[in-house]
């Protein structure tokens, strides 16, 4: 059976490779075969899921090693992956949401001529991130890591003939890259720490080291989930990343690439666990994200930044959980997990109604959509009642789970983290509202394109619906069947230990004021935008509105942070070079040259004034002879 | 006759054919000053053999000639050749070896 593990991350490598390598032959049906492959992926992890389930609970950790990759004496990589309960369960979801994804793309994409580049990418990004679940080290991880990293840039710039979309590319490759600075840093404490990063040794040898060196190694691997997850404060590349292709929205960033942050810090869980100062920060940046996300997302009018905001506000939720311990790890998972879900529904539901009205995004040119697209509309819908959390639906058990923990946490502390968790919970109603509102209730909007053309809507192909079909049953069904018999935390807590925190509310007091609040932001939501028309051009909005419509000045604030500061140092350090360092050169070499100007003067072409030089240099010879003889 | 006094000839000699290069213009008078220093210093070399007894300045001086000799045919060709196409023996006028 550990044969297989390797076969997971070879198949969609395979076809990438094919896909971009094989050239126009296989225009005709590359993208079948990349849907194939993902599926053959999905299908090894379903038989490795079955194999594992045959097991006892504590002998489910599959180890394979492919072949040695460094070996150097003292340093030791190999290429060696770890299939353990917590793998499995991004295994599945990467390939079985990439996989209805690739089935998505091929209705989607399907009159774009670079279709089999696109799904070499696709391939491309599954096996990178696959590798990046599957490393039974962190070096390995880290090549997992630049690779969906690689992938997403080159997806986000697909297409690149627009200077907003390469510019996004760009500007999601750069940000990350600050992250696994971060991650790269880590790596190499953790060598100097422990001498090894492979998974077991550093995990065995966490408790020796000193609580310094975990609160750096954790802090540094928040830095890296921080870039990858688009938390603050390097969350400024999610909202231009919706640049992509929508499909590419609701893989990468929604359902899987984004929340390998989450994975990072659950699998770190025994460095994190002994640095409870880093764990903190770790809940700071989640607490401070998730409401950050959703003020942004109430604002957007781009139905897909304001999907983007929501994503980020719920990987929040995720890493405030991942930062709790042991009492939120298990639930930041599933709350990933159907996350993937419900958020790749919705972004499906938003690049069909895309498709349907010529290209267009902005939700005030929409409206009315609910009897033109039957079956968009009613996944869209169940993504957006799970999303919000209402009873019974997957958000709701996950979600739930997630602000019970936060209040569990204790103290002073533990009040503070679950009061924003709800008060997240609420606004996740309110916008949330507001999207499914301004699209498929009221009147239509519909504004022609820039080609005059008027929108038609109607239902997008099967190709499109089945995928969205399937990813709302998920959406329903996935929390009850995780919570039912806590079979989900049963499965989980062999590898990251699961603890019960003691409450000050009990788990009924909180989920009747989830519910209470959700149903308070969406009547708010129906205030404002279901009994009055929804104004064509966006209102001035209140300051708030307006700041959120920019991010909340993200861009400006990286702007003087960073950039203007940055652009200073390298105007001052040129400035250096140009005139003290290039000066003295030149000086220099002015200075020689100004002088050998006038010792060419003595080369006058007069033979006789040369032949006088030469008795003058002879006398000298001979002067300086006898003057030495005598001395 | 002290043979100090054939020393004292070789020094005017030399003087008379150093000063005689750096002061005339003509090619011809040129390469004969150089002939006259040249012959000065074969004098002081046979002198002080003859002063020091033993036969070493007076090979010196042979092989002095025949490089002179030798001397002389390559540089009154160059001076001939310079001559037909300058129509001038003036070694002021051949100062293209300047920047």
């Amino acid at each position: 059976m550990n044969s297989l593990i390797p076969l997971l991350v070879a198949a969609p490598l395979a076809g990438a490779a094919l896909l971009l390598l094989g050239g126009r032959r296989l225009d005709r049906f590359g993208h079948w075969l990349a849907t194939l492959l993902a599926a053959t992926s999905f299908g090894f992890g379903l038989a490795l899921f079955a194999d594992l389930l045959g097991r006892p609970g504590d002998d489910r950790t599959l180890h394979e090693t492919l072949y040695s990759w460094i070996p150097v004496n003292g340093f030791q990589a190999d290429v060696a992956f770890q299939l353990d309960q917590l793998s499995i369960v991004f295994v599945l979801l990467i390939s079985g949401v990439g996989t209805l994804i690739h089935l998505y793309s091929v209705g989607y994409m399907a009159h774009d001529e670079r279709r089999r580049r696109f799904f070499g990418y696709l391939n491309l990004f599954l096996a990178a991130m696959l590798l990046l679940v599957l490393a039974d080290n962190y070096l390995l991880l880290y090549v997992g890591w630049e690779g969906v990293g690689l992938a997403s840039y080159l997806l986000i710039g697909f297409w690149q003939h627009k200077p907003s979309a390469a510019t996004a590319a760009k500007k999601a490759f750069l940000v990350n890259r600050v992250g696994d600075i971060g991650l790269s840093i880590a790596i190499m404490l953790m060598f100097t720490t422990f001498g090894s990063f492979t998974f077991g040794p550093v995990f065995g040898a966490a408790g020796d080291a000193g609580e310094s060196r975990l609160t750096a190694i954790g802090l540094m691997l928040l830095l890296a989930a921080c870039g990858k997850s688009a938390q603050v404060p390097l969350q400024s590349w999610l909202g231009d990343a919706m640049e992509g292709p929508t499909p590419v929205s609701a893989l990468i960033h929604a359902a899987t690439m984004v929340t390998a942050g989450v994975y990072l810090i659950t699998r770190s869980s025994a460095i994190f666990n002994l640095a409870p100062d880093a764990q903190l920060v770790v809940v700071v940046v989640g607490t401070v994200t998730l409401l950050y996300g959703a003020i942004v997302g109430c604002a957007k009018d781009d139905i897909k930044k304001a999907l983007a905001g929501s994503t980020m506000s719920q990987i929040g939720y995720m890493i405030l959980a991942a930062g709790l311990g042991p009492i939120g790890y298990a639930f930041a998972i599933m709350h990933l997990v159907t996350h993937g879900f419900f958020k790749a529904g919705l972004f499906l539901g938003a690049g069909s109604v895309m498709h349907g009205m010529n290209d267009e995004v902005d939700m005030r040119h929409f409206g009315g959509l609910r009897k033109y697209m039957p079956i968009t509309f009613v996944t869209f819908g169940l993504g957006y009642l799970a999303i919000i959390g209402f009873p019974g639906l997957s958000g709701f058990f996950s979600k739930d789970k997630i602000i019970e923990a936060a209040f569990a946490k204790g103290g002073t502390e533990g009040w503070i983290l679950g009061t924003c968790a709800l008060i997240g919970a609420a606004v996740t109603a309110f916008y949330m509202t507001r999207v499914m509102l301004m699209t498929f209730f009221g009147e239509k909007r519909w504004q022609p394109d820039a080609e005059g053309h008027q929108p038609h809507p109607h239902e997008s192909p099967s190709t499109m619906t089945l995928p969205m079909i399937v990813l709302a049953f998920g959406s329903v069904f996935a929390g009850g069947l995780f919570v039912y018999g806590d079979s989900f935390v049963n499965w989980l807590e062999p590898v990251t230990g699961h603890a019960e925190g003691d409450s000050p509310l009990t788990p009924l007091t909180v989920t009747l004021i989830t519910t209470a609040l959700m149903v308070v932001g969406v009547a708010i939501s129906y205030a404002m935008y279901g009994r009055s028309p929804v104004p064509v051009e966006a209102p001035k909005g209140s300051l708030l509105t307006r700041a959120a419509r920019r991010d909340l000045m993200q861009d400006e604030i990286n702007h003087a942070v960073l950039v203007r500061p940055g652009t200073g140092l390298v105007a001052s350090l040129v400035f250096f070079d140009s005139k003290a360092v290039d000066g003295f050169v030149n000086g220099l070499a002015a200075t020689i040259g100004g002088l050998s100007g006038r010792l060419r003067r003595m080369q006058t072409g007069f033979v006789r004034s040369y032949a006088l030089s030469m008795f003058g240099g002879t006398l000298v010879l001979v002067a300086t002879t006898l003057l030495m003889r005598s001395v | 006759m002290n043979p100090v006094n054939y020393l004292y000839l070789a020094a005017l000699l030399f003087t008379i054919g150093a000063s005689g290069v750096l002061v005339r213009r003509n090619a011809i008078v040129l390469f004969m000053c150089v002939e006259l220093m040249l012959n000065a210093s074969n004098l002081a070399l046979v002198t002080f053999s003859r002063l020091h007894g033993n036969l070493d300045g007076q090979i010196i001086a042979f092989f002095t000639m025949v490089v002179a000799a030798a001397e002389v045919v390559v540089g009154l060709a160059i001076i001939v050749s310079i001559f037909r196409t300058r129509h001038s023996a003036s070694v002021d006028d051949s100062n293209l070896m300047k920047l």
